[in-house]
């Protein structure tokens, strides 16, 4: 049996729909069966709220007079881009601003515009004939622009992958706190609400198809950036107008230590037209699974701990290693639900129809990893290799010689099998001076706890840990842990230099 | 009801606290504290009706007191009910309850701060009497 999609739009148009949401869907089918839940639901409202990083809005703020042709632009001190000719720009929702950074960015201006509140933009421009002004100062409110319409190219991602950390420092991440030693787990995502769990062979879903952003009417405009069905991770590209919009769907937020982002609403009404939609909006939290990935690899292909379903995170609890670990979403479930519950108030209400897609969208590529014809420098590429090491049953006073010669300011110590134990610098040595008699070789000044590098571990990782460590150098060590060079601050230099770039 | 007892470097390493346990003879919680060479931080829980007692020993003793009216305080208006706070807790302060609305249960807040920073949406605060 199929329903058209004509029938069900005149059933919206009478007021005589049945809707149901994503969440209540599943107990429908278990009740009335595939058949009987067909002939009884004609839509089925889905629902998320959360982070969705890539947002943005197009706007045209009219000609100011002499006029100008908008070359750098700010908005409350956020640069929008501006390479979309004379005064039309595209605020992203990440772009910190230049004077307060992570405190305030792309995704608080949108905020402030759809609360109501005025927003400076600055512009400047080089002057031409037809466009003579050359700088531009002026406080808008939403209702001053144009057009204002919310472009978002990833949006409402099917499900996304959940996070802990393994390491022995907390992680601020954009997936949130990660405490050290897999002490929590992060997820995001509704689950059986998001979209497109509900839809993952994009059969209804396409461009063309109607639905809740934000608060406002939009529509799919297809698919979202990286989009990659294959693997379950489908996105959307979205939009819809800024000026019917709520603040109580679109939030800016910052992630500390990684920076500002904003939170959205999105909702999908589905039109049960067949059965295989039955099915599809049947789906249930322990149906959907993600990786849990260890956050403290920097790496792109970070490993998985295990695989968890939807209803693993909501327990809010997982078992990593045999422990239970707690777990907690950055999106909101509450406003999730809300999304799926306004929106059915809309269908029920005849304030939106629902439509199939004008254009599918591809239901099985996979997106692939960048393409570097450049490979990024490796400690290897730079590393020292004359190092200057010292037993750790060496006196003291052999090691103070050693640095005074100036040649190195870190001295690795070595055990008698050649491993890494330890290093030393003139603050350790500085530490017998302090405590005469308590100490006369290396090891007893030594600082054990030594940070370390490889020689194929990106530069970039490297120099992250001199920067977190607020150390100098790092010595390189081989799988057997032995000294084979050390990296320190000139070392980088030498990328500057071009030689290796 | 928690103090927040803030050591300055002139008092250097006199054992305040153990002193004003001494004095007063009231048993004082610690419930985290942060003390090096130079100054310190300590947050107690005492009985709230030997707060003023324990408070006012502290003070003579060359210590700041500052009452913890609240733990952490949350704006119900910037909060989204996302749960961010939730897993970053070490002491269970945060739960959802069956519709998904944030419960704040800070008589268990030991002002840790961590939440402080998770909260995408600058939600949670500490207020000070």
């Amino acid at each position: 049996m199929e329903k058209s999609i004509g029938l069900i739009n005149e059933r919206i148009r009478d007021g005589n729909a049945r809707v149901v949401t994503a969440e209540e869907m599943p107990a429908v089918v278990a009740d009335l069966g595939v058949e009987g839940a067909l002939t009884e639901v004609d839509v089925v409202t889905t629902g998320t709220f959360g982070a969705m990083c890539s947002s943005g809005a197009f706007l045209n703020f009219g000609h100011a007079d002499p006029p100008i042709r908008m070359e750098r632009i700010w908005l409350n001190d956020v640069e929008a881009y501006g390479g979309i000719a004379a005064v039309d720009a595209y605020i992203g929702a990440t772009q910190p601003s230049d004077t307060r950074e992570a405190d305030y960015g792309g995704a608080h201006v949108i905020e402030d515009f759809i609360a109501g509140k005025a927003v400076e933009l600055r512009a400047t421009s080089h002057g031409t004939d037809c466009y003579p002004r050359q700088s531009i100062t002026t406080e808008l409110m939403l209702e001053d622009l144009n057009q204002a319409i919310m472009v978002n190219p990833r949006n409402a991602y099917q499900r996304y992958n959940a996070a802990t950390n393994s390491t022995d420092r907390t992680l601020y991440t954009y997936m949130g706190t990660l405490l050290p030693h897999h002490g929590n787990v992060s997820y995001s995502g509704a689950g059986l609400l998001n979209p497109l769990s509900n839809d993952p062979d994009f059969s209804v879903i396409g461009s063309g198809t109607p639905l809740f952003l934000g608060g406002a009417p939009g529509v799919v405009i297809g698919e979202g950036t990286q989009h990659s069905p294959g693997g379950g991770f489908g996105t959307l590209m979205v939009t819809a107008e800024l000026s019917r919009m709520s603040p109580e769907y679109v939030r800016a937020a910052t992630m500390y230590g990684y920076g500002v982002t904003l939170y959205m609403g999105v909702g999908i009404p589905i039109p049960v037209i067949n059965e295989q939609v039955v099915r599809n909006c049947a789906v249930t939290d322990d149906q959907i699974s993600v990786d849990l990935v260890d956050y403290g690899i920097p790496s792109r292909n970070r490993p998985t701990v295990r695989k968890v379903t939807y209803a693993d995170l909501k327990s809010g609890s997982v078992e990593i290693d045999g422990e239970e670990v707690r777990a907690s979403s950055l999106s909101s479930l509450r406003r999730a639900r809300q999304v799926a519950a306004e929106l059915a108030e809309w269908v029920t209400s005849g304030k939106i129809e629902v439509a199939l897609p004008t254009r599918p969208i591809n239901s099985t590529k996979k997106a692939h990893p960048m393409h570097e014809t450049i490979r990024a420098p490796r400690v290897g590429d730079i590393m020292d290799r004359r190092v200057i090491r010292i037993a750790e049953t060496e006196e003291i006073r052999a090691a103070a010689k050693k640095l005074l010669k100036g040649e190195t300011n870190h001295i690795p110590v070595i055990n008698d099998e050649d491993r890494l134990v330890g290093i030393i610098t003139t603050y350790d040595i500085s530490k017998a001076v302090v405590w005469p008699g308590k100490a006369s070789v290396v090891r007893d000044v030594m600082t054990r706890d030594v940070i370390t590098t490889t020689p194929d571990e990106p530069v970039d990782i490297a120099a992250r840990k001199l920067e977190q460590h607020n150390i100098s150098a790092l010595p390189v060590v081989d799988d057997q842990r032995r000294v084979i060079a050390m990296l320190t601050a000139i070392d980088l230099g030498k990328l500057f230099r071009g030689k290796h770039r | 009801m928690k103090l927040m007892i803030t050591f300055s470097k002139k008092e250097g390493r006199k054992p305040i606290i153990a002193q004003a346990v001494k004095d007063t003879g009231v048993l004082i919680n610690v419930e985290r504290a942060f003390i090096d060479s130079s100054e310190g931080e300590a947050l107690i829980d005492v009985p709230d009706d030997q707060c003023t007692l324990v408070r006012e020993r502290m003070k003579a003793l060359g210590a700041s007191v500052r009452v913890l009216e609240h733990g952490i305080t949350l704006d119900e208006d910037e909060c989204v009910d996302c749960g961010a706070c939730v897993s970053v807790c070490p002491r269970e302060v945060f739960s959802m309850d069956a519709g998904g609305k944030l419960v704040v249960d800070e008589e268990r807040c030991v002002i840790c701060g961590k939440c402080i920073k998770a909260c995408p949406h600058r939600a949670l605060s500490l207020k000070f009497e």
